[in-house]
C-alpha cells in the first residue's frame, strides 16, 4: 500500500463511518425489521462507492487492502446496516465487475434448490454456486418466495425459473482449497459472517460497557461490582479473539489456504457468539430484552449471522476430518501457516 | 468497537529463516530420543537439553551481542518459543531465565549482572527462580513482608518466599523486598535483588505438587547478603519493575501451548476417520488455538515495536489457560482411557499429567481473577 492509498483507505472508512452513525438509525432499522429495501440508504451507500471496496482499481473499483474492505462490512455491521453491502462487495471482487447494484450469494442445495438468499429479492444479480460451477443470475431468472431471518433481514428462497447466467470462474486460490464450488462460497459467506460478526461482538460490548457505567443500583454504578466487570473482561476477551481470527481469515483473501481460515473464523465467531450475547444481555438485564432497547438489532444479527454460510459446528467438523484425517503432527505447521499475518501491500486478490 | 485490537504481526525473513532452524534442532533431539515430547512442559527441568539449545544460539537471542546475545528481534524469539513449546520439549531449565530474569537484569542491572549472568543463561547454563510470592503475599502481592536492610556494601535479606519453580535447581533468584514504607498506594518501598542461591543464609525446602512433581519450593533468607550492584533499579522501584516482569512473563505463547502435546496425542488416538462429534470437538479447539496464536504473535510485534502490551497480554493469557484447561476435559470425552502415570502407553501419561497439571494453568503469573481486573481495568470499568 502506498501512502496515498492509506490516505484514500482512512477517507473511506470516516466517510462511511459518518454515514452509518447518521443515516442508521433506531427508525430506518425498525423499517427495515420485517419492512421494505432502504432504497434510499443504499444510493448514499453506492454514492460514497463502498460496494466497489474490494474490486480492484484496474477493474473499475476501489482497491482498498483486504483489512480496510472487510473494515467497512465490520464498521457496517457495528451499526447493524441493513444493507447487503458486504455480499455486493464480494460479488463485485468475484465477478471482476463494478456493479453497485445489489448483489448476493446462493448456495444451491443438492436438488438445485437456493434455500435462505440474504436479500435474494431485493439483489439485482445473484452469484449462484452449484456442484458444476458459479454462475451469476439475473434477478428476471428467479422467483422469490421470501422469509426474513431472526434480525427481520430478508432471507429468501429462490427458484431459478430460466437456465441463463454468466458462468464465472471459481478462481484459483479457491478451487486450490475445495473441488467443490459450493463449499468454495460457502467458505466466502462465512468470512463476511465472521467479520460482521466481530463488528456485531464489538459494539454488543461497547453497549454492556456504557450500561454498566450508567446503571446504579444498591447506590453505586453496576461497573463497580467485581462480578459485572469479571463478566465484562471475558466479553472483551471473546470479541478480541474473533476481530484477530477474522482478521486473519480477510487476509487469507486471494490465496491458497483461504478456506481454513475462513472456517476458524466463523467457528470462533459462533462460539464467541454465544458467550457474549450471554453475557451482554445478563447486564442489560430486562430493559435489553425489550424492542425499545437498541441491544436486540445487535443481538438478533448475531444469532442469525452465525448460522449463516455454515454454522460453528459445520465448519468444526470440516476442520476436525481435515485436522484428524492429516494426523497429529502435521497440525502444527498448519496452524503457523494459517495464522500469520501477510505483509501489507502484497495482498494476492 | 473494540477497544483492544490485535493487529497482525509479519513475521520478518529472520523469524521464519529461524523456524527452520530450530525445527532442525529439535527433530534431532526427537529422533535421537533426549526426551518424550507428551511428558514435558515449560517448568520441565532438564539442564543437558538447555545447554544444547544454549550452545544452538536459542536462547536470549534478543539481547545485544556483548552480553551473549545476537540483537535477534522479539518476533524472531517468539517464532523459537512458540517451535521449543509446541514440540513438548523439557525447556524448564532456562525457561525463566530466558523469559523474563533475563530481560530484567538488561533493562535494570548493573554492568557487572549484565556483563556476569548474561552470557551465562545465553549459553544454557544458567537458571533463575522467581521470588514473589509469600505465605502472606499471592495475587496481593503489596503485602511482601520479606525485609532487605541496608548493610555496608549491599543489603541484607531476610524473609520467606514460596510457590518458586525449581528452587532447589537453580543459580539465582529475583527476591522482591519491602526496603522502606509501604506507602498510601501500598506499591512504595518495595526494591528488587539479584540473589546468588550460593550465597549463606539461604534454605530451600522442596513442596511436592498433586502430582507428585517436585517443582515447588519455600526458600527462606536469613540475613542473606546481596552485594549492591546486585539490585536492581533504583531502591523503591521494585513494584514498577516487578509489574514490568509480569507483562514478560504473561505475554508468551507459553499460556496456551503448555499442553499442546496432549492435542497432538488426542488426533493420533481418535485417528484419520473421526466420528462426528470427534470431528466437531477437535475442530472447535483447533478453531480456538488459531485465534490465540494469532493473537499472540500479535502482542509480540507490539513488544517488538516496545510497546507495554499489558491488557493485551491478560486477554490472552486468560482467553489461553481457559483452553489448556478445556482440551484434558474435551480430549477425556473422545477417547475412552482412563489417565494413568503408569505404563498405559503415551496417551493416557499425557492425559494424566495434562488433568494433574490443569489446575495450576490459571493461577501461575496472575491468577484469571487479577488478569480479569486489569482487563475492567483497561475498558475503564475501575
Amino acid at each position: 500500500m502506498t501512502d496515498t492509498q492509506n490516505e484514500m483507505a482512512a477517507i473511506v472508512a470516516e466517510q462511511a463511518e459518518r454515514l452509518f452513525a447518521g443515516a442508521v438509525s433506531r427508525e430506518r432499522l425498525e423499517a427495515a425489521d420485517g419492512g421494505p429495501f432502504d432504497t434510499q440508504l443504499w444510493t448514499e451507500v453506492q454514492q460514497m462507492g463502498l460496494p466497489l471496496a474490494l474490486l480492484a482499481e484496474t477493474e473499475g473499483g476501489i482497491g482498498l487492502a483486504l483489512g480496510q474492505a472487510f473494515g467497512l462490512a465490520r464498521r457496517a455491521a457495528a451499526h447493524a446496516l441493513q444493507l447487503p453491502l458486504g455480499e455486493t462487495m464480494i460479488v463485485a471482487a468475484l465477478t471482476s465487475t463494478p456493479a453497485e447494484a445489489p448483489a448476493t450469494l446462493a448456495l444451491a442445495k443438492d436438488d438445485g434448490a437456493l434455500p435462505s438468499v440474504a436479500w435474494g429479492g431485493d439483489a439485482a444479480q445473484v452469484l449462484v454456486a452449484d456442484a458444476q460451477g458459479w454462475q451469476l443470475v439475473d434477478a428476471a431468472d428467479v422467483s422469490t418466495s421470501e422469509r426474513r431471518n431472526l434480525a427481520g433481514e430478508p432471507r429468501c428462497d429462490l427458484t431459478r425459473v430460466a437456465e441463463q447466467g454468466r458462468s464465472v470462474a471459481v478462481p484459483d486460490w479457491l478451487s486450490a482449497d475445495t473441488d467443490s464450488p459450493v463449499e468454495a462460497l460457502r467458505a466466502v459467506g462465512a468470512l463476511l459472517r465472521s467479520v460482521q460478526i466481530s463488528g456485531a461482538l464489538g459494539r454488543a460490548v461497547e453497549l454492556a460497557v456504557r450500561h454498566a457505567t450508567e446503571r446504579q443500583q444498591f447506590g453505586r454504578p453496576l461497573s463497580k461490582f467485581q462480578a459485572i466487570q469479571h463478566m465484562l473482561a471475558v466479553a472483551t476477551e471473546e470479541s478480541a479473539a474473533v476481530w484477530a481470527v477474522s482478521d486473519a481469515a480477510a487476509e487469507g483473501w486471494g490465496r491458497p489456504g483461504f478456506v481454513l481460515r475462513a472456517a476458524m473464523a466463523k467457528s470462533r465467531a459462533g462460539l464467541a457468539t454465544g458467550r457474549v450475547a450471554a453475557i451482554v444481555h445478563q447486564i442489560h438485564a430486562a430493559m435489553g430484552f425489550t424492542r425499545e432497547h437498541e441491544l436486540h438489532f445487535t443481538t438478533r444479527r448475531l444469532f442469525s449471522w452465525r448460522e449463516e454460510f455454515g454454522s460453528d459446528a459445520l465448519w468444526d467438523e470440516w476442520i476436525g476430518r481435515r485436522v484428524c484425517a492429516a494426523g497429529g503432527a502435521a497440525l502444527w505447521p498448519q496452524l503457523v501457516a494459517s495464522t500469520t499475518a501477510h505483509a501489507t501491500g502484497e495482498d494476492a486478490a | 468497537m473494540q477497544q483492544f485490537e490485535f493487529t497482525g504481526a509479519v513475521l520478518p525473513p529472520a523469524a521464519e529463516a529461524a523456524r527452520g532452524s530450530i525445527r532442525a534442532f529439535l527433530a534431532e533431539e526427537v529422533a535421537a530420543a533426549r526426551f518424550q515430547p507428551h511428558r514435558c512442559t515449560w517448568s520441565s527441568f532438564d539442564s543437558g537439553f538447555s545447554q544444547r539449545l544454549g550452545a544452538a544460539g536459542f536462547i536470549g537471542i534478543t539481547w545485544p551481542e556483548e552480553y551473549g546475545g545476537q540483537s535477534a528481534s522479539s518476533l524472531t524469539r517468539f517464532v523459537i518459543t512458540e517451535e521449543i513449546l509446541a514440540a513438548g520439549s523439557p525447556c524448564g531449565a532456562h525457561w525463566i531465565a530466558d523469559r523474563q530474569s533475563g530481560p530484567q537484569i538488561l533493562r535494570h542491572g548493573s554492568e557487572r549482572a549484565k556483563r556476569e549472568i548474561l552470557p551465562r543463561i545465553a549459553r544454557g547454563e544458567c537458571y533463575f527462580g522467581i521470588g514473589m510470592s509469600e505465605p502472606g503475599a499471592g495475587s496481593d502481592l503489596a503485602a511482601v513482608r520479606t525485609r532487605a536492610e541496608k548493610v555496608e556494601g549491599g543489603w541484607s535479606i531476610s524473609g520467606q518466599k514460596i510457590w518458586t519453580t525449581n528452587a532447589h535447581h537453580v543459580h539465582y533468584m529475583i527476591v522482591l523486598a519491602r526496603t522502606g514504607e509501604r506507602g498510601e498506594s501500598r506499591h512504595e518501598g518495595l526494591t528488587q535483588f539479584v540473589v546468588d542461591m550460593q550465597t549463606p543464609g539461604i534454605e530451600v525446602r522442596g513442596i511436592r505438587d498433586m502430582a507428585g512433581n517436585h517443582e515447588f519450593n519455600e526458600v527462606f533468607f536469613d540475613n542473606c547478603f546481596v552485594p549492591d550492584d546486585m539490585v536492581l533499579g533504583a531502591e523503591g522501584d521494585g513494584w514498577a519493575l516487578v509489574t514490568g516482569e509480569l507483562a514478560f512473563e504473561r505475554s508468551g505463547p507459553d499460556r496456551f501451548l503448555s499442553d499442546y502435546q496432549l492435542l497432538v496425542g488426542l488426533i493420533d488416538a481418535v485417528g484419520p476417520a473421526p466420528d462426528r462429534l470427534q470431528a466437531v470437538e477437535i475442530g472447535r479447539m483447533v478453531a480456538e488455538l488459531a485465534s490465540l496464536r494469532r493473537m499472540s504473535t500479535s502482542i509480540a510485534g507490539m513488544l517488538g515495536r516496545g510497546e507495554q502490551p499489558v491488557v493485551p497480554a491478560a486477554i490472552v493469557k486468560d482467553l489461553g489457560t481457559g483452553f489448556e484447561q478445556a482440551l484434558p476435559e474435551v480430549a477425556r470425552r473422545l477417547v475412552d482411557c482412563e489417565p494413568s502415570l503408569g505404563a498405559e502407553g503415551p496417551f493416557a501419561e499425557a492425559l494424566a499429567e495434562t488433568v494433574l497439571r490443569a489446575p495450576s494453568f490459571s493461577l501461575r503469573g496472575g491468577t484469571r481473577e487479577i488478569l480479569r481486573s486489569m482487563i475492567a481495568r483497561g475498558i475503564g470499568l475501575r
